[in-house]
């Protein structure tokens, strides 16, 4: 073997230029390979099928009185389930999915850029014919890729289950409900996805990162409510009055909003119950009068959609801010650490 | 053509006469067909510090170039703005004729690196890890594979090239970055510490690929080192960094010329019976005509060091002491001509007081 085999043909090289679709494909190989992968998918189907079963037992047993047989099949995913004599209340599918589809978005982003520093990788990829923005790009595809694939697996494997077990037919309306409650968690899920692909260009150590990143879901997801309780009573405090009480509600969902967790929400299970005719609670005591008087109907698809369109425009908003600042802070970097 | 012995030091210069050193003020776009790097003022700084200092540069077609300095002297900083991985704080760098600040994606088509410490991803094989680079590359799928496995056999690993790369030492890492850097069939090569981790034998067979590559393809190499024997013996020529700046470049010859003592020197081995025999010596030794001086070996059997006046006379001089040596009826050993080790001159360059920067025609 001498050097002059290499040199063999002079290679036209004149490809437009798509270094991301290169790095996205070898992340997105090594993303479904990952055991990560694996787990993440089966952490997610349990957090899905516990729930599923108690919701199926209970629209099987009330499939007669549930409000509308048009919304019957689509209640797998929004009811809460009553389990055990008790009447312990478990969370929906949708509630479950909720607490954990942040995980999904941080396991796949939270060493994009660190681990490459680790391995020392990131010099050797930089110095490759590819712009720099690629590589975050191309991670970020990938990772939106692995993500849209789980979410699509797992809302598949929940809609054939209530297939079988239930024996209802989703109609239209319900399958477009499921389309789009589907894409805002995607959204959802991208935000996290972004906000662990900044810590993994701001946090040197994968480890840290991925710490910070749990820290961020604790906060965010579960006591994040807590939080807003007690700035809600500082600053409103409850001593009695209706008006005090309602000017207290008022103040925790406006501070409720600011958590991605509620928006999410919010959207989630605005857009798969057809029953949920408002966001917001009451602002006075009329309005709460009028709320009770107000005869229950369903909301057609648009206008569910409608009522949360601001809930949704702000994930997407926070999740292009989030991989804006870490592409920025990225592409400033220097190459050595 | 790569048979040719290793010659280790001394080595004729090679075919093209090479300027010992760059004009002051040169144009860095000044054609030239056989200039692959060529920086003028190159200058990179952090905040108050300096990296690298009013750098001057040139790797022609066809040589290996080496970069010597102590850890943080700016040798990796260097690299990386020919690359166009970091951006040059004032001055200016071209690399293949392209100017790698503003069009760093055809530099890096042409340009093969293998940064310091290289890494790979340990889960991926050797194989796929290229494959990878290839793929970056854009180079056709067929001709990759052909291309990925010519390489990984050109730097010994054929055998291991399916093995997961975490189960590699470090000198099989750093071959399989040579082999990185190779894949793109580049016009130049840069390498950052390519040998350090690499076995003794090891090494040999990497700078035999390194020649073979720079003599048959007209390749031209930058490697950076601190292992001086390594940068001796393969390097055409050396650039001495310290504290960011370029204070020597040349041929070893060259650079011998300007940081050795200037004396040429003999050595002559001779197995001496007892102190009689010994003060004959020194005494013969250092009547011949044309030696300056004539230095004992610290212990009886190491050979002397004769320094001669000039550099034209060390033949004659050489036919003079062993006729005299003959003639006494001592017993001659060995007698041959002293070429100083890179060492010696790296030591002296460092010690040597910088060169004021209005020197070099600039203020």
């Amino acid at each position: 073997m001498t050097a002059a085999g290499l040199r063999g043909t002079r290679r036209e090289r004149s490809v437009p230029h798509s270094g991301w679709m290169v790095v996205a494909g070898k992340e997105f190989g090594d993303h479904l390979l990952s055991v990560r992968f694996v787990v993440l998918f089966i952490v997610l189907g349990l957090a899905a099928a516990i729930p599923l079963y108690f919701a199926a037992s209970a629209i099987r047993a009330v499939a007669s009185s549930v409000t509308d047989a048009q919304a019957v099949f689509i209640a797998l995913f929004w009811l809460a389930p009553n389990v055990g004599a008790g009447g312990v209340s478990l969370p929906s599918v949708a509630g479950f999915l909720a607490y954990v589809a942040p995980l999904l978005g941080l396991a796949f982003a939270f060493d994009a850029i660190n681990g490459e520093r680790a391995e020392g990788t990131l010099p050797r990829l930089l110095s490759q014919p590819i712009h720099r923005d690629d590589v975050i790009n191309g991670k970020f595809a990938a990772g939106l890729a692995v993500i849209g694939l789980v979410l699509v697996a797992v809302v598949g494997a929940i809609a054939a289950f209530g297939l079988i077990r239930l024996g209802i037919v989703p109609a239209a309306p319900e399958f477009l409900r499921l389309v789009l409650w589907v894409l805002v968690t995607f959204v959802y899920v991208s935000l996290w996805l972004a906000f662990g692909m900044l810590l993994s260009v701001v946090v040197r150590r994968a480890a840290t990162s991925a710490l910070v990143g749990f820290g961020a879901w604790l906060l965010f997801t579960f006591f994040g409510g807590l939080i807003v309780s007690l700035i809600g009573g500082a600053i409103a405090p409850v001593t009695g009055s209706a008006e005090q009480q309602l000017a207290n509600n008022g103040l925790q969902e406006t501070l409720r909003r600011l958590l991605p967790d509620t928006l999410y929400r919010e959207a989630s299970l605005t857009l798969l119950n057809p029953q949920v005719t408002s966001v917001s609670t009451p602002a006075t005591i009329g309005g709460y009068e009028q709320a009770q008087q107000r005869i229950p109907s369903l909301l057609s698809l648009d206008q569910s959609f409608i009522l949360v369109w601001p809930q949704v425009v702000a994930l997407v908003a926070l999740t292009v801010a989030c991989f804006a600042l870490a592409y920025v802070t990225f592409m400033r970097q220097e190459v050595r650490a | 053509m790569s048979a040719s012995p290793r010659i280790v030091s001394g080595r004729p210069p090679r075919g093209r006469a090479i300027a010992p050193h760059p004009g002051p003020s040169g144009d860095v776009d000044a054609s030239s067909d056989t200039i692959r790097i060529r920086t003028r003022g190159l200058t990179k700084r952090y905040g108050d510090l300096v990296a690298v200092d009013d750098l001057d540069l040139d790797v022609h077609a066809g040589e290996i170039y080496g970069l010597l300095g102590q850890n943080g002297a700016g040798k990796t900083t260097t690299i990386l703005m020919l690359l166009g991985l970091t951006e040059p704080t004032s001055g200016a760098a071209r690399v293949v004729g392209l100017d790698p600040a503003r069009g760093p994606l055809e530099v890096k088509r042409r340009v093969g690196y293998m940064p310091d410490s290289v890494g790979f991803y340990g889960d991926l094989t050797g194989r796929q890890n290229v494959r990878y680079t290839a793929r970056l590359n854009r180079i056709d799928r067929d001709e990759a594979e052909e291309t990925i496995g010519s390489v990984l056999d050109q730097v010994g690993l054929s055998d291991r090239a399916d093995d997961p790369v975490e189960t590699y030492s470090r000198g099989m890492l750093q071959r399989l970055g040579i082999a990185d850097a190779l894949v793109k069939d580049p016009d130049v090569l840069i390498l950052d510490e390519p040998t350090t981790a690499i076995d003794p034998l090891g090494v040999g067979e990497v700078l035999d690929l390194l020649r073979r590559l720079v003599d048959e393809r007209e390749m031209a190499i930058l490697l950076s080192s601190h292992l001086l024997n390594q940068v001796q013996s393969v390097c055409d020529r050396i650039g001495i960094f310290a504290s960011g700046r370029l204070i020597g470049q040349g041929t070893m010859d060259e650079l011998a010329a300007r940081f050795g003592d200037g004396r040429p020197q003999l050595e002559v081995g001779l197995e001496l019976a007892d102190q009689p025999e010994w003060e004959r010596a020194a005494s013969l030794l250092g009547a011949v005509d044309g030696v300056v001086a004539v230095h004992p070996g610290p212990r009886p059997i190491d050979p002397w060091l004769v320094t001669v006046r000039d550099r034209d006379e060390v033949a004659a001089i050489r036919t003079a002491i062993m006729r005299v040596v003959a003639e006494a009826g001592l017993p001659l050993v060995s007698i041959r001509s002293v070429v100083p080790s890179l060492e010696d001159i790296y030591r002296r360059a460092i010690a040597s007081p910088m060169p004021p920067r209005d020197a070099r025609g600039r203020p």
